[in-house]
């Protein structure tokens, strides 16, 4: 199961080379995003756009609030 | 969302996932910078008046009223001595009796909105809200500016809808 983290936790994350990764629509990814992040919306997520990931490197997915 | 995504880039063969609890929200409520179209437009933090009077509960509401009025406002905030927001003073209650406390005489617990709120949908709120001036806080409540609605209707002008509205649940 995915490990829940805090914005400490994202920083410390994304300065050792993890992907940040908006699953959001695309509409409100391209109005704003988290510096450096990708987009993949959450209907989107499938073997085609996982395979334009990077599998070796730690990956955290946000969207826009707790829910 | 974000836990169910990461669910399902598990089930993908992912094995090193994490899902960023507070999100977006966290990130932009805590002053982080973003990237996108609303990075280059106007939001709150930007076009509130950050010179606005300031007041202590127990100031003398002529003295206050000579204080907003040497910043060009007919308005002032009130705050504690961290600076969060305890009341508002338009120009009705600067109009009122010199010698009242500003604790008798300001409008209390005024509706405050975050910083990052971009300019065109607070100029929305505040037209449908009638909101002459409304304190821009942080998500800790400390004041930020005020932002006039005529500063926001101007530089609302050409701004789009965005998607997302950011005004929701703000107090």
């Amino acid at each position: 199961m995915a490990t829940a983290i805090d914005r400490d936790r994202v920083q410390e994350l994304v300065a050792r080379d993890a992907q940040l990764v908006e699953v959001l629509p695309a509409k409100e990814y391209e109005e704003d995003h988290l510096p450096g992040a990708r987009s993949v919306p959450l209907r989107d997520i499938n073997q085609e756009s996982a395979a334009t990931l990077d599998r070796s490197r730690p990956l955290i997915v946000y969207c826009w609030d707790l829910a | 969302m974000a836990p169910r995504a990461a669910a399902r880039l598990e089930t993908l063969g992912f094995t090193n996932v994490y899902h960023y609890k507070g999100g977006k929200l966290d990130w932009m409520a805590s002053g982080h910078p973003t990237e996108g179209e609303n990075s280059t437009r106007p939001r709150a933090v930007d076009v509130a008046r950050k010179d606005v009077a300031t007041c202590d509960l127990k100031d003398r509401l002529g003295d206050v009223r000579e204080r907003a009025r040497a910043t060009g406002l007919e308005a002032a905030v009130v705050v504690d001595g961290q600076r969060v927001v305890l009341g508002l003073l338009r120009a009705a209650e600067l109009a009122k009796e010199p010698d009242l406390k500003i604790e008798q005489a300001m409008r209390p617990g005024p509706s405050t909105f975050r910083p990052y709120v971009p300019i065109k949908e607070m100029a929305d709120y505040m037209d449908k809200h009638n909101l002459d001036s409304s304190p821009i806080t942080t998500s800790d409540g400390k004041l930020v500016g005020l932002l006039l609605h005529s500063d926001a209707r101007q530089h609302a002008e050409g701004c789009p809808d965005c998607a997302r509205p950011m005004i929701y649940g703000t107090v």
